[in-house]
C-alpha cells in the first residue's frame, strides 16, 4: 500500500500528538497542541489530561477550541476552574507536560514571543509576548516546543528570551531559581524531532522526519546542533491519524 | 530579605495597602443599594482619563464588550492598562486610548498578531511597555486581594521577561531559594462580564472563572455587566455560585450579548466571521477606523450595537439548552 498523501500541519500534530502520554497532565497552548491533544486522545491517552490557561481542567476535546478560555476547554470536562489553579498546579508540580510555540529559539530552547529586531522599548516587531509561555517554561516538569524550522527562527541568540529554556547552560536554570528537574524536553519541527543532551543542555538531533535528510536539518539551523550516531526515523501520519484529524479533530480545517 | 535583582521595567501603579484599605472602608458601601444603570452612566461616572484599568476575562471569551465600546466610545485618551487579551485590548490600542502597558499578551490567537498593538509600539504611540508572564499578571491582582504589598512566584525567573518587568528577584529568609517577587496590582477600575448578578451587584459566572474572583478584589471601583439581571432569591437559592460578593461591586449594566462577538459559556457561540473579518481588516489602519466608526462611533450604545448585528445573527449564535 501507498504512503498515504499529507500536508506539514498533519505530519507536525501526529508527531507532538504520539509524545503526549495516557494518564499524564499536559498545559495546552492555542493550535496545534490543541489538535495534538485532541488525536492524542482518540489514538492511544483516553485519559490524557487537558489544562488550559483560564481554567479549564481534564476535557474531552471532542470539538477545537479556538482560543484556550473558549468553552470547548472545559467540555465534558472535570474541572472548570480559574487561570491561578492551572499556574498554581504548576508551581506545586502537578504539571507533567507544557507544550509552547514561539517565533526564535537558540541551542538551550530558550524562546522569543515578545519582539524581533531592534530594542525593547523601539522594537522592528512587536509580537504577542509571553502569556502563560514563561510560566510553562518555568513551572511545568517537561516542556515540548513545536516550531517550523527554519534559519530565522532557529538562531545562535534570539533577539529576547521570553521563556526559559535552558538559559546559558548547565545548571543555570537552578541558578535563576528555577524549579529543579525542569526545562525543555522535545522540540517538535517540520524537518524533524530534536532533543537535549544531558549533560551540556544542547539541542540535539533525535529523529528524521520522512524524506529529510541530516543534512536538510543542519541547514535549516542557525546554531550548531549535536548530531549523535544513532537517528532515529519518525513515521509519516498513518491512515487512522488521518482520518481522525480530517473527519473528527479538525473538520473546519482551522489548522490541516 | 535580600533583593538580587531588579526588573528595570516602570513600576506603572505602585501599590499602597494601607489605602487600600482606608478606601474599602470609606469609599465601598455595605449597604443593599440598587446600583444598576447603563454603560453611558458607569463609565463616564467612575472612569477618569489617567486611570488605570483592567478587563477580564479576555475578548473573545467573556469579556464585558459592551463597556469596552463606552471605553471607545467616551473617547479617554491616557488610559493605563493591564494588558492580557485579544479583541478588548485591540479595541483600546485601535482608538488610541492606552499610553502605558503592563503586557502580558496581547494577540488574536488562531488569527496571529495584534495589528493595533503592532503600529501602536512600533510607532512609539504607546510611551511604556511592561513585561509580566500570564500567571504574574494574575498573581500581582491576586496578592492585592489578598491585601499584601508582593506575592512571591517562580516564575519569570533568569529571562528577559524578568528584566523588563518591575518585579525583584530576592533570597527567600526561609528556604534560601532565589524567588520572583510580584508587586500587588491595584486597579482604578476594574470591568467583569458576568452571567447573572443582582442589583446590587452579586455575581455568579458559568463555566472558567478567569481571573475574576482575584480582579474583582483588585479593583477600587469596579464596573460589573451582566447577561441577566436576577432577583436576589436567585443568588440566595445558590450562593456557593456567587463569585464577586456585592460590596466589590460599584455599577450594575444589564448586558445581554455583552461579550458579542466573543462568546459566553451555555449563552452563545463567538461570531466568527465578525473575529475574523476584523483580525484580516485590522492589517489596515483605516479599515480599522471604517470599524470604528461603524461599531462604537456610529452607534450610541449597546442596544444600537445590537441592532446593528441583527437579531437573525444573534439567534443563529445561541446554544440551546445550554450546552457545554
Amino acid at each position: 500500500m501507498n504512503a498515504p498523501k499529507y500536508n506539514p500541519n498533519e505530519l507536525l500534530i501526529s508527531i507532538a500528538s504520539r509524545l503526549m502520554e495516557d494518564n499524564a497532565t499536559c498545559f495546552i497552548g492555542t493550535g496545534i497542541p490543541m489538535l495534538a491533544a485532541s488525536l492524542a486522545q482518540k489514538m492511544h491517552a483516553p485519559n490524557l489530561i487537558s489544562m488550559f490557561e483560564f481554567g479549564g481542567i481534564g476535557a474531552q476535546l471532542e470539538k477545537l477550541p479556538l482560543a484556550v478560555g473558549d468553552m470547548r476547554t472545559f467540555n465534558k470536562g472535570l474541572v472548570a476552574a480559574g487561570i491561578c489553579d492551572i499556574m498554581e498546579a504548576g508551581q506545586c508540580g502537578f504539571v507533567d507536560y507544557g507544550f509552547l510555540g514561539g517565533a526564535q529559539i537558540d541551542m538551550y530552547g530558550n524562546l522569543n514571543s515578545t519582539i524581533i529586531g531592534g530594542d525593547h522599548d523601539k522594537p522592528k516587531v512587536r509580537l504577542p509576548g509571553s502569556g502563560g509561555g514563561n510560566d510553562v517554561g518555568s513551572t511545568c516538569w517537561k516542556t515540548i516546543i513545536i516550531m517550523q524550522h527554519g534559519k530565522r527562527r532557529f538562531m545562535p541568540k534570539i533577539d529576547f528570551i521570553t521563556t526559559p529554556g535552558y538559559l546559558s547552560g548547565p545548571g543555570a536554570r537552578e541558578e535563576a531559581g528555577l524549579p529543579p528537574n525542569t526545562g525543555p524536553y522535545r522540540v517538535v519541527t517540520d524537518l524533524c524531532t530534536l532533543g537535549f543532551d544531558k549533560k551540556s543542555k544542547r539541542m540535539k538531533l533525535l529523529a528524521l522526519n520522512p524524506g529529510i535528510t541530516i543534512n536538510d536539518v543542519v541547514e535549516n539551523t542557525g546554531f550548531e546542533l549535536i548530531i549523535p550516531g544513532k537517528i532515529e526515523q519518525n513515521d509519516g501520519p498513518s491512515v487512522e491519524e488521518l482520518r481522525i484529524l480530517r473527519e473528527e479533530v479538525d473538520q473546519d480545517r482551522y489548522y490541516i | 530579605m535580600k533583593v538580587i535583582s531588579s526588573g528595570i521595567g516602570e513600576l506603572i501603579q505602585p501599590p499602597d495597602m494601607n489605602a487600600f484599605r482606608e478606601w474599602n472602608r470609606t469609599k465601598k458601601t455595605k449597604a443593599l443599594i440598587d446600583k444598576r444603570m447603563s454603560e453611558q452612566e458607569a463609565v463616564s461616572k467612575y472612569l477618569k482619563d489617567g486611570h488605570y484599568i483592567g478587563i477580564e476575562l479576555y475578548g473573545t471569551v467573556r469579556a464585558p464588550m459592551s463597556l469596552t465600546r463606552e471605553i471607545v466610545r467616551q473617547g479617554y485618551k491616557n488610559l493605563n492598562c493591564a494588558g492580557q487579551g485579544v479583541y478588548e485590548s485591540e479595541l483600546l490600542v485601535a482608538a488610541n486610548v492606552v499610553k502605558k502597558l503592563d503586557w502580558t499578551y496581547i494577540g488574536f490567537e488562531v488569527y496571529g498578531l495584534s495589528n493595533s498593538a503592532r503600529r501602536a509600539v512600533e510607532s512609539g504611540f504607546i510611551e511604556k511597555v511592561v513585561e509580566w508572564s500570564n500567571a504574574a499578571l494574575t498573581w500581582r491582582f491576586k496578592a492585592a486581594a489578598m491585601g499584601v504589598p508582593f506575592i512571591p512566584t517562580r516564575v519569570m525567573l533568569g529571562t528577559d521577561t524578568f528584566k523588563y518587568s518591575a518585579a525583584k528577584v530576592v533570597e527567600c529568609p526561609f528556604t534560601g531559594d532565589k524567588l520572583c517577587l510580584l508587586p500587588a496590582l491595584i486597579l482604578d477600575v476594574g470591568f467583569i462580564h458576568v452571567h447573572r448578578a443582582d442589583k446590587y451587584g452579586n455575581c455568579q459566572i458559568d463555566g472558567i472563572s478567569g481571573f475574576a474572583a482575584e480582579m474583582a478584589r483588585a479593583s477600587k471601583r469596579l464596573i460589573i455587566s451582566a447577561e441577566e439581571i436576577v432577583d436576589e432569591d436567585v443568588i440566595r437559592s445558590q450562593p456557593d455560585r456567587t463569585i464577586i460578593p456585592y460590596y466589590l461591586v460599584d455599577a450594575v449594566v444589564e448586558a445581554p450579548f455583552g461579550s458579542h462577538p466573543g462568546e459566553m459559556t451555555c449563552l452563545y457561540e463567538r461570531d466568527e466571521q465578525h473575529i475574523k473579518n476584523y483580525a484580516t481588516d485590522s492589517k489596515d489602519e483605516l479599515l480599522v477606523k471604517d470599524y470604528l466608526n461603524k461599531w462604537i462611533y456610529g452607534v450610541q450604545n449597546h442596544k444600537e450595537y445590537l441592532d446593528l448585528v441583527g437579531t437573525k445573527k444573534l439567534d443563529s449564535m445561541r446554544i440551546d439548552g445550554g450546552v457545554r
